[in-house]
This record gives C-alpha cells, structure tokens and sequence, in this order.
C-alpha cells in the first residue's frame, strides 16, 4: 500500500503567539517548530500500517526551505520519502491544489492528514483535497484499519462517534487515540539523512482568502478569589455578576 | 440573492449551533438586504422548523431524503451544492462542528467559494469582504479577507446569540437528485451518549483533571454539572487513562469548547489544556495548589480540596434554583 501522509510545520503548542510588521506577519523568533500534533498522530498510524502489511510511506508538507527538518524528522520516524511543494501555504485552497498534483501523480492508496493544523486550526485542506481528486474523506478519524480493500474507520461526532466503511483510495483527517505519537530513535535519525527528500515547484493555484492583520485577545482580569469555606459566595458572583445561573 | 444556512440535525432537532447559524446570517442579511433561507437535509421533526423561523430563517427549504439522516460527508456536500444554486444563493453559513467542517470544505471546491472557518464575529463590508476569525487554537485572530464572489462562513460555536422573535417562515419541500456514489461512505454504526448534554453544544462545562485521582471519584463532577445542566469535559491525561472516554477530552488535541461557564476542578492549566477553553466567556478555577497556572486564566478561584469543595458548591447551586 502506498500511503501519503501530509504534515504540517507549526509552532509548538507551548509557543507564545505574537506578531510582527503592524501585526500583518506571524513572529518566528524564539518559536519552536513541531510536526502538527494531529498530522503526528496521522503519520504514526500510517508508520503501524506499514509494520502490520507492507508498503511505502511518503511525507508532504507544502512550505518553505525552513520546514524541512521536520520532514527530516518525519523521515526519523518512519517515512521513506519526503516531499516538499516549495512555496509558502498561503491559504487552503492553494494548499489543497498542490496536495492534489502530488497525489495524482503517485496514485497513492491512502491519503492521512491531521485533523487540524494548529495554526489556522482550518480542518478544511482533507475535505477539499477529497473533493479535487473526487474521493472520500472522512474526518475527524480515531480508529483506522484497513482490511483488503476496505477502510474501517470510528469517525467523532459530537458526543460520540460513528463507524464508517469505505472502499480505497480515500483521505483520513486523524486525531487521536487512532496511534500513539512516535519518538525517532537513534537508528531512524542516523537512516533519515540520506532518505530522498525531494524539492518540486507548485503548480499555479490561486488563493481565495486573504489575512489583512492578526490581533490578540484582551489580556485577562486578575482572578477573583473566594474562600473555600463561602462557596456561596460564588454562587452570588456567578448569579450577579456574570449573570449566568 | 439569497444567504443559505445549512441546519445540521440530530434525530431530527435542529442543533443549537445551527440556530446560531441562523441567526448569524439574519444579522449579516440585515447589511446586505437580502433574504435568509435555511435548508435541512433528512427526517426533521415538523415542529423543529419554527425555531428555524424565530432564529432568523425567511424561508425554509427541507429536502427529507432519509439516506441524509446520517451525516455522509459527501452526500450532504453534493445535496447543499445543488439547493445553494437553486437559491441563488452567495453566500453559505453554517456552524463549525465535526460534520460541518468537513461539508464545508468539499462545497468550497464545488461551489469555487472561499472559506472561512471559526467565524467569531459579523464581517466588515465597506471595503470588500472581511471577516475576523480564531486562529492558534484561540490565541489569536486573524482578520481575514474573502476574495472570491461567493462565501462560505463557518461559525464557532457561542459567538452569536439566538434570535427568538422572528416571524414564522414557510417550508418548501425540495426533492434534489443524488449520485449513489456520494454514498460510498457507509455508516455501520453510531454510539453516542444518551441523554447527557452535549459537550461542544453546552453552555455549561464542568472539567476534571488528574488532580481528582481516579475514575470512581466523578460522581462528584457529574452530580455539579447535573446541578447547572451542563456536560461534563476532562484533560487529556484522564481520557489517555481511560478515566473518562475521550469524545470528553478538551483542550489543544481535544474538544475546543467556547461555554458561557468553564469549571475546571483539579487541572493545572497547562497550556494545552487552556487552548482548548481559552475563549470561555467565564472561568472558575478549583484547585488546591494556590500556585496552578489555571488561576492566572481564571475569573473567579476557590483555592481548596476538589473532595470538600465540589459538593459544598453542588449543595450552594441547588439551593438557589
Ligand atoms: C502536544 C501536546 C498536546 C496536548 N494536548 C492536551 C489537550 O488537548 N488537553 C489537555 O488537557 N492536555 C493536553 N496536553 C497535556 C498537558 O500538557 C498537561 O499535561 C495536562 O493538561 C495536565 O492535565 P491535568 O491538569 O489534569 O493534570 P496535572 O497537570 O497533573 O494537574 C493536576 C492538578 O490537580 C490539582 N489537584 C491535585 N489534587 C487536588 C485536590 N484534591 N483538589 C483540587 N485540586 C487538586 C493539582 O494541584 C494540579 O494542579 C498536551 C500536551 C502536549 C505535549
Ligand atoms: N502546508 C501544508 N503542507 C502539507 N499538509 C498540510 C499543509 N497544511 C495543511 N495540511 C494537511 O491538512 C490537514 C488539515 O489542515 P487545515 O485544513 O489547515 O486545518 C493538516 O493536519 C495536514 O495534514
């Protein structure tokens, strides 16, 4: 099975979110970058499919120069080749078009992302990748087998979840607890630098969104304290104050 | 022109979250003048639809198909692509949720429309249209400008009150032809909880962390949020130890919640673990180390043991209801 896993370069999830440029660009400096928590998840399951039933794992991430140590350490931890669209991920669509030209040119059997990026939090990129290749996707995605031709999968709803069945090629948004995050170990990162990783220019794609400026929430209040021996004293504060019982 | 709401149901009630929708385009329709019609797809109760109407609806369109019972991703997509043509609509709202998000996406390739997704405000039309949404998990926003013609808006949950005055809207029975193969995705199977209060929807969560020691010590944390009708949420590490199933974990990797209420008893306030409640519009914080980062985030504190403290304040809330 050949199983195409797209990554995302993100700042880690300690990470204090600032900007820069009168708040119009994302400030790097001093930020840790990870392989998106979901897209780690996907990429783990994809690396136990591989043990369980053979087959090639490739990583794709659309971005810049500065995002290929991450699929390094993609390549650490289990992939066999990487792929990066050189171009900055302006926004979903553009994304999902480049998604869509690597996918149809290596016919892959299984396509995981991550439910979400944890930038911009879009959810979206599977849907619309599913949609340009006219395949399923499902999402978000906490169990995935695969049997002959067949995906079985435990979808989260609210409250729930769903089981779903359906045929190969498909796309699978994951999240957790569909693997469990893989450490690299010595032996994956030593093997990692000289796996291909490969640079290909984007194809033409327009974006449809555009961000003007980024802004951060109000910084909060000082904490109210109550004694733990007056709850009812908040309970008054809810009732009166923010007026919600 | 018209504005279209998709209306998600659950057996057949109309989701809190998809009124919100309604209410959301009846606001952006009042800048625009022009008309809101909401769609519903499968079996909906008859006298779901007024609520539809209170929200903000102008009229309704029902196609009650019974394969749309069930969210199949693209056979939602492909039904909502055809009704948005037939309404001539330009702009599509709904409510971000686990079926919205993925509907959403399908039908901006579809309908060449741009999405925005985690709506938290109504947009700015003076100078094209922009429109402000949350970004790393809460931390931030960002405002954000669609370029194309037609529009996709998904809302986050609480960001829009519900509207209950509007008058009665007329429903029209739409029956749209659908290709077998947008149901290629088979749903076997569907475990939800039953008769609790949905986390995602709540108005009211109540959370439990590590610091509450095992699975046998939630009694207490059901018996409050019984008290104030509202769901029940947990942190990462007690849905990783199976001390709550995980469709309660909240945080950066769980569920986002946006309540009007967050109580969070015994966790720490771990960054993660705050970007999923970050944009609560009140928190209340019971911990026993003065010093949990969560009290930094927090509206109102009680510094005390979660054992004696919960059922005090369970005891103090029905007393007053
Ligand atoms: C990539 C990544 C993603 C993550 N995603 C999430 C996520 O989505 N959600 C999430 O929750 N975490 C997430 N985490 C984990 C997070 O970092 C914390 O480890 C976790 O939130 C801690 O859970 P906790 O507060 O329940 O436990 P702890 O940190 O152990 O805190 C327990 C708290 O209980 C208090 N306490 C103990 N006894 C009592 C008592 N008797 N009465 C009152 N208080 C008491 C203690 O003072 C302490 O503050 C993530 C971590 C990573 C690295
Ligand atoms: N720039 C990118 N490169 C590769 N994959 C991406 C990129 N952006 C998003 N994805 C994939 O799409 C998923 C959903 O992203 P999003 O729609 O941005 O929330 C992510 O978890 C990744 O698997």
């Amino acid at each position: 099975m050949k199983i195409l896993v797209c990554i995302t370069h993100v700042p880690d999830t300690t990470s204090r979110i600032q900007f820069t440029d009168g708040n119009t660009r994302f400030d790097k400096s001093g930020v840790q970058f990870i392989i998106g928590p979901y897209d780690d998840y996907a990429l783990a399951r994809a690396v136990e499919l591989k043990e369980e039933s053979g087959g090639s794992i490739t990583v794709l991430n659309v971005g810049e120069v500065e995002t290929e140590p991450t699929l390094r350490k993609a390549l650490a931890i289990g992939a066999d080749e990487a792929i990066r669209v050189n171009a900055h991920p302006a926004d979903s669509f553009f994304v999902a078009s480049q998604i869509a030209q690597i996918a149809k040119d290596g016919s892959y059997d299984l396509i995981l992302m991550g439910r979400e990026s944890i930038d911009y939090n879009g959810g979206m990129v599977h849907g619309m990748v599913g949609e340009l290749l006219d395949i399923p996707s499902i999402s978000p995605v906490m169990k995935l087998d695969i049997e002959a031709n067949l995906g079985k999968m435990s979808r989260e709803i609210e409250g729930g979840k769903e089981q779903i069945e359906v045929a190969l090629p498909f796309i699978a948004g994951c999240q957790e607890p569909i693997a469990e995050w893989k450490i690299p170990n010595m032996r994956g990162i030593m093997s990692a630098r000289s796996k291909p990783l490969n640079v290909v220019d984007p194809v033409p794609g327009k974006e449809m969104t555009k961000v003007k400026n980024y802004t951060l929430p109000p910084a909060k209040g000082a904490v109210k304290l109550i004694d733990k021996d007056q709850v009812e004293e908040l309970v008054q504060l809810l009732k009166n104050e923010a007026k919600i019982l | 022109m018209s504005i279209l709401v998709y209306i998600e149901q659950d057996q057949g009630t109309i989701k809190k979250s998809s009124l919100e929708a309604v209410s959301y385009a009846s606001a952006l329709s009042a800048m625009q003048g022009v008309e809101v019609i909401a769609v519903g797809l499968g079996t909906v109760n008859e006298n779901e639809w007024k609520k539809a109407g209170q929200a903000g609806a102008n009229r309704i369109y029902h196609v009650s198909d019974d394969r749309l019972d069930a969210g199949i991703i693209q056979a939602h997509a492909a039904t909502l692509a055809k009704v948005f043509e037939k309404a001539e609509a330009n702009t599509l709202i709904m409510s971000k949720s686990s079926l919205g998000d993925a509907v959403a996406a399908r039908l901006s390739i579809k309908l060449q429309a741009g999405l925005v997704s985690n709506v938290v405000s109504l947009p700015e039309l003076n100078d094209g249209f922009k429109v402000k949404r949350s970004i790393f998990t809460g931390k931030a926003f960002a405002e954000t400008q669609i370029e194309t013609e037609r529009k996709i808006l998904a809302i986050k949950k609480n960001t829009i009150e519900i509207k209950t005055d509007g008058p009665e809207a007329a429903v029209e029975a739409l029956s749209i032809d659908i290709d077998e193969k947008e149901f290629a995705a088979k749903i076997k199977g569907t475990e939800k909880a039953e008769g609790e209060v949905l986390l995602p929807e709540a108005d009211i969560v109540v959370s439990g962390g590590r610091g509450l020691k095992g699975p046998e010590n939630w009694g207490m944390i059901e018996d409050l949020a019984k008290s104030l009708h509202a769901a029940c949420g947990c942190s990462k590490p007690v849905s990783d130890m199976g001390w709550r199933p995980h469709h309660e974990h909240v945080g950066q990797t769980g569920i986002k919640v946006s309540p009007t209420l967050y109580i969070a008893i015994g966790i720490s306030g771990a960054i993660q673990h705050l970007a999923g409640v970050n944009s609560s519009k009140y928190i209340v914080v019971i911990n026993k180390d003065p010093e949990a980062p969560f009290f930094k985030s927090a509206d109102y504190g009680i510094v005390g043991d979660a054992f004696e403290v919960v059922p005090k304040l369970t005891e103090a809330i029905k007393a007053i209801k």
